[in-house]
């Protein structure tokens, strides 16, 4: 139940958190210009406005969960407000996990926010609603996973590493985590044992984001973008594999917070 | 007058360690390789007994903070023991039964005052049913109950500190820490802080402070003990302690004027006419026997006769052996955190 509390008092502080409100204009101001770029592209006004829409839930969530996940523990410690939670009955991890999840709330209303924005997009090209839009939402939880697992790198990094650092290795790996894919094709074609061994390593290693896009064939944003649902199969894989490098990220995290000093 | 809380029996006579500490020590790595070390705390072992007001002294980088860090496991110790109300630090009963202010405490400054006392609260384990009840309770006895909606970032620095306090003692606590409570506080903010210290004492509550006003904490310990460089330099009852360091007796004669005690002159430091009477002051090695009999001779008679002690600021000046009125970094008005 503390974990919960925590949660609550993390979704309000970053709802209380201009960057949050700005992040969210930015967004809007992307499916606003989507909308103005559809009228130019005859026939393709509603893919045109998914596939902008569904890229600003994926940047605008991945600029949340990485500015705001490095500093969820950072600003704790800094401010030593973290000095008033730890003298209370509460374990670390109680208090990092309860992070995690008000930071994870935070994303989901802002990702159902932006889709909201997407679906009257579509209803003002449109005319009217059509249930095949719900087809847009399998794309939106894998973007929404994608999301859970850079909040979990960024708190991971931050548990050990300063703010600026953190920053940029969550980022360079989700960036690098989208191109995971080539390090195993690159292992296949390498005629090297070391070169081959370095490229497996890091194809299981790093995590891999093209899970949650490009990995499914065709994409699933692809797929909603002509308003189709990917296989389930594919959602269950990418979720199950999310989740569990999620879980593994946490608890290291966890373990390195555990013997911290707050100085 | 603050009054934060209620329902607590009287003191308890019978005398337990509450917080025991042995060979505590932190040490901290430094430098890029962390290969420097920089020692906080040398092996401190102390025992702090229930319904005690127990004050902890000491200069700047005395290793007090880092005590209270250590107790309330903000940082972890190199190593030694401790323990609070007989379970060791760290274990999840504690924190549960004692309350902790930060030297400077510093809130989520988005949160209204109620805001943070109901969300501590619940962290404390304060059940549901109550919490709005004893949030209200204690910003009404904290004086900020018509502050209750404003966000603590308006908040002055005296009004920080004592929602700094309600949060402390939202939870009933046995064991109070305060760390610099003094810090920052204008008259009367220092007199009410004193007075509800007392109040939680009498009311049961186990108080451990530090502070760098040396007039306040006399006024309020029973214990003391005084850190310098890390390492504990002394610690005991604070009459017994003050009653040791006396090293003048002061003899009040009634009856007897100045002139005709001249030849005590030798013996006494200081001799002061005041009305009929005469007070002399003599070293406590010096034999009483002459100046009574003198007195007597001369048709007079003794009033009174008791050790003049030294203030908690000279004994403290005394174990750290700095002149207390030699210009120094220390000050018994300005002390900051260690």
């Amino acid at each position: 139940m503390k974990v919960l509390w925590i949660a609550g008092n993390t979704f309000r502080e970053n709802i209380r958190d201009k960057v949050l409100y700005n992040l969210v204009t930015v967004a809007f101001l992307l499916v606003g210009g989507a909308l103005l770029l559809g009228e130019l592209s005859i026939g393709y006004e509603m893919k045109i406005i998914i596939d902008i829409g569904m890229a600003s839930v994926s940047l605008t969530g991945v600029l949340i969960a990485v500015f705001i996940g490095i500093s969820l523990v950072q600003k704790e410690i800094e401010k030593r407000t973290i000095y008033n939670i730890v003298s209370k009955p509460v374990s670390r991890h109680q208090f990092l996990l309860g992070k995690f999840l008000g930071l994870l709330f935070t994303l989901a209303v802002n990702v159902s926010l932006m889709v909201m924005a997407i679906f009257a997009a579509l209803i003002y090209l449109n005319g009217r609603w059509d249930w095949s839009f719900l087809n847009i939402l399998p794309a939106t939880l894998l973007i929404f996973m994608e999301l859970v697992l850079v909040t979990a790198l960024s708190l991971f990094f931050s548990s050990f590493s300063t703010p600026v650092l953190s920053a940029v290795f969550t980022l360079s790996l989700w960036v690098a985590g989208h191109f995971n894919n080539d390090f195993l094709s690159f292992a296949k074609l390498s005629k090297s044992p070391v070169a081959e061994f370095t490229c497996r390593l890091l194809y299981y290693l790093l995590p891999n984001f093209s899970n949650f896009d490009s990995n499914a064939a065709p994409t699933a944003i692809q797929q909603a973008g002509y308003l189709q649902t990917p296989e389930p199969v594919v959602l269950l894989a990418a979720f199950a594999y999310g989740s569990l490098y999620t879980v593994l990220l946490l608890a290291a995290a966890a373990g390195i917070f555990e013997r911290r000093d707050f100085k | 007058m603050l009054n934060l809380q209620e329902g607590a029996g009287e003191c308890n006579q019978a005398m337990a360690a509450v917080i025991e500490t042995i060979g505590l020590s932190k040490t901290y790595r430094t430098g890029f390789w962390k290969r420097k070390k920089g020692k906080a705390l040398e092996s401190l072992t102390l025992s702090v007994e229930e319904g005690e007001v127990f004050g902890f002294l000491g200069p700047n980088g005395a290793g007090k903070t880092t005590t209270l860090k250590l107790l309330m496991r903000i940082i972890r110790p190199t190593s030694g023991e401790a323990s609070i109300l007989g379970y060791s630090i760290g274990h999840p009963h504690v924190y549960s039964q004692v309350g902790y202010l930060p030297e400077q405490p510093y809130f989520y400054d988005y949160l209204t005052a109620e805001e943070l006392l109901s969300y501590l609260g619940r962290l404390s384990g304060v059940p549901s049913k109550h919490l709005a009840s004893r949030v209200t309770d204690l910003l009404k006895r904290a004086g900020l109950f018509e502050a209750r909606s404003l966000q603590l970032r308006k908040f002055s620095k005296g009004m920080l500190q004592r929602i700094g306090l309600a949060q402390a003692v939202i939870n009933d606590p046995k064991v109070l820490f305060l760390d610099e409570p003094f810090s920052g506080l204008d008259p009367i903010g220092r007199r009410e802080l004193r007075e509800m210290i007392q109040q939680l004492n009498r009311q049961g509550v186990t108080i451990f402070f530090s502070s760098h006003i040396l007039s306040d904490l006399e006024s309020l310990c029973n214990r003391y003990a005084i850190l310098h460089q890390g390492r504990l330099l002394d610690s005991g009852k604070l009459e017994e302690a003050l009653d040791r360091e006396s090293q003048t007796i002061e003899v009040v004669a009634g009856g007897v004027r100045k002139e005709e005690a001249l030849c005590l002159e030798d013996l006494v430091q200081d001799m002061t006419q005041i009305g009929d009477r005469v007070r002399f002051l003599v070293p406590r090695e010096a034999g009483l026997t002459r100046i009574v009999e003198t007195v007597e001779r001369a048709g007079g008679k003794i009033l009174t006769i008791h050790p003049v002690r030294p203030s908690l600021e000279e004994v403290f000046f005394r174990r750290i052996r700095v002149p207390s009125a030699a210009p120094s970094a220390i000050s018994s008005a300005g002390m900051s955190g260690s």
